[in-house]
């Protein structure tokens, strides 16, 4: 029978949540590596036992862990298998370190106008390959694509990005200057697209070598030019793989559409009662139907009107319904983060999330209905989902 | 025999219980014990100092002696209490650091 895991990663540890194909007992695993900020986790497609967690701290900065049994062991690759001349470990598996040979560490706008020097600061995304379970992309803080292709154990930069001309007219957003999104085409091994905020989306078509803005049609008013090439807030990306040139994107205002693989983008934000938001997914097996939770506005991060509700189009975008069923309905003032919602691939398809307060919701009839599988834990930063047979 | 006091987060990364005890070749510095204590536990290199500038991270500090040494220059000698075992070279988490 098919099984499905949740992994939470929140402010202050990580949680494992599992359940049989009825999804309607979960067993709480956690937490992991109490008291860090586990910014993401998500395991590989091809080996669902090997999963990649990124855990970081204001104190002690990024650390990278890894399970080889499905969490329920971890170590920090490098940190315990291999071992140097004299059996001690290596420990390489928190360098990220921007390569400066192929591209000069160049400089991006600063809050006060001035150019700011890159400087690493985390890992928010963790992509594992879709055919290799040693291969893990990282998008971090300041805004870069690190690969590893030993199991985490050692990074490269994919540095073409961060030496994209445009770099110095990247900008912080409120939670810095980060790479949230790696998106891997399953159809196109040389394409991948990932987003900035606030730069903007950039796809390459050739493995990471070189990078093009495909910002057009986005509109920001929050910048000079509202149709820049870049400076965009984009908080994130979606993609339903069986139709890889259809791109969702939910952009700090307005929930975007591209039907060509992000060249030009279309605004299909509708009937939404507001159409800020972080949180953006696509159905497991209908590429038209998508899902977003409206948050206030930037300066409220909180439901609109007390009340969580995921909104759902079936339409691909513009008609737009509510799924409040099982979602508190008043007093409700948490927000969702740009990667705590995920879908699991079983029929139906079930839609889960977290809040900033600490529940973890899910629906197992493709959003009619939802529960909260656990609540009250510390803040939620991400969520991701493997459906397990 | 030098004696380092690690904060809790580190020690559990570090898969230690206690305080770590070091062989260090040379005049005892902070960087000649935090290269050792690297070298040891290659798992705490870059959460004390910066993979790259070997500088402290901002939200840590070193203190020894109820003395805070965390701005003295890298290469300047532990106090002799240290070098000797007698006390702990300790490695804090500030105040100001973490998140909430």
């Amino acid at each position: 029978m098919s099984k499905v895991r949740v992994l939470v990663g929140t402010k202050k540890g990580a949680f494992i949540l599992t359940s049989d194909g009825k999804r309607e007992k979960w067993d709480v695993s956690g937490p992991h590596f109490t008291g860090w900020e586990i910014y993401h986790m998500k395991g590989s497609p091809v080996d669902p036992n090997r999963i990649y967690c990124s855990q970081t701290s204001g104190w002690f900065g990024q650390v990278i862990q890894r399970s080889s049994d499905g969490g329920k062991t971890w170590e920090t690759p490098g940190g315990g298998m291999e071992k140097d001349a004299r059996g001690w470990p290596k420990g390489e598996s928190n360098k990220f370190v921007y390569d400066q040979k192929a591209h000069a560490l160049t400089t991006h706008q600063w809050y006060d106008g001035t150019q700011h020097p890159w400087e690493f600061k985390r890992v928010w995304h963790l992509e594992p390959s879709l055919t290799d379970p040693d291969t893990v992309y990282a998008g971090v803080e300041d805004a870069a694509l690190f690969r590893s292709t030993n199991g985490g154990s050692t990074w490269e930069e994919l540095s073409g990005l961060r030496g994209h001309g445009t770099g110095p007219k990247w900008q912080p957003g409120a939670g810095g200057m980060c790479l949230h999104t790696v998106i891997l085409d399953p159809s196109n091994p040389k394409r991948i697209y990932i987003a900035i905020s606030a730069a903007g989306a950039f796809r390459t078509d050739d493995g990471g070598e070189t990078w093009k803005p495909i910002n057009r049609g986005l509109k920001s008013q929050y910048i000079p030019d509202p149709n820049a090439e870049i400076g965009h807030c984009v908080h994130h990306v979606a993609m339903n793989g069986k139709r890889p040139n259809t791109l969702f994107m939910q952009k700090h205002w307005d929930v975007m559409r591209s039907n060509d693989c992000g060249e030009n983008w279309h605004e299909i934000s509708g009937n939404l009662p507001t159409d800020f938001g972080f949180v953006i997914d696509v159905h497991a097996h209908e590429p038209e139907t998508i899902y977003v939770i409206p948050i206030k506005s930037d300066s409220e991060h909180f439901v609109h009107e007390g009340k969580l509700r995921v909104y759902r189009s079936r339409t691909g975008g513009n008609e737009w319904e509510a799924l409040t069923n099982g979602l508190p309905q008043s007093n409700c003032f948490v927000n969702v983060l740009r990667d705590a919602m995920a879908v699991d691939s079983l029929d139906k398809c079930g839609i889960y999330f977290g809040t900033t307060g600490g529940q973890v919701y899910a629906s197992a009839d493709a959003g009619d209905s939802w529960n909260p599988i656990v609540r009250d834990l510390p803040a939620v930063l991400s969520v991701e989902v493997q459906t397990l047979s | 025999m030098i004696r380092v006091v690690l904060p809790q987060h580190l020690r559990t990364l570090a898969h230690v219980q206690n305080e770590v005890t070091l062989d260090v070749t040379g005049p005892v510095t902070q960087r000649s014990v935090l290269d050792a204590l690297e070298d040891r536990y290659p798992m705490l290199k870059g959460t004390i100092r910066d993979h790259v500038t070997k500088e402290r991270r901002a939200f840590l500090r070193f203190f020894a002696c109820e003395e805070d040494l965390s701005h003295d220059p890298p290469d300047k000698p532990l106090p002799p209490e240290v070098a000797s075992g007698k006390e702990p070279f300790l490695v804090i988490g500030a105040i100001a650091g973490g998140s909430l």
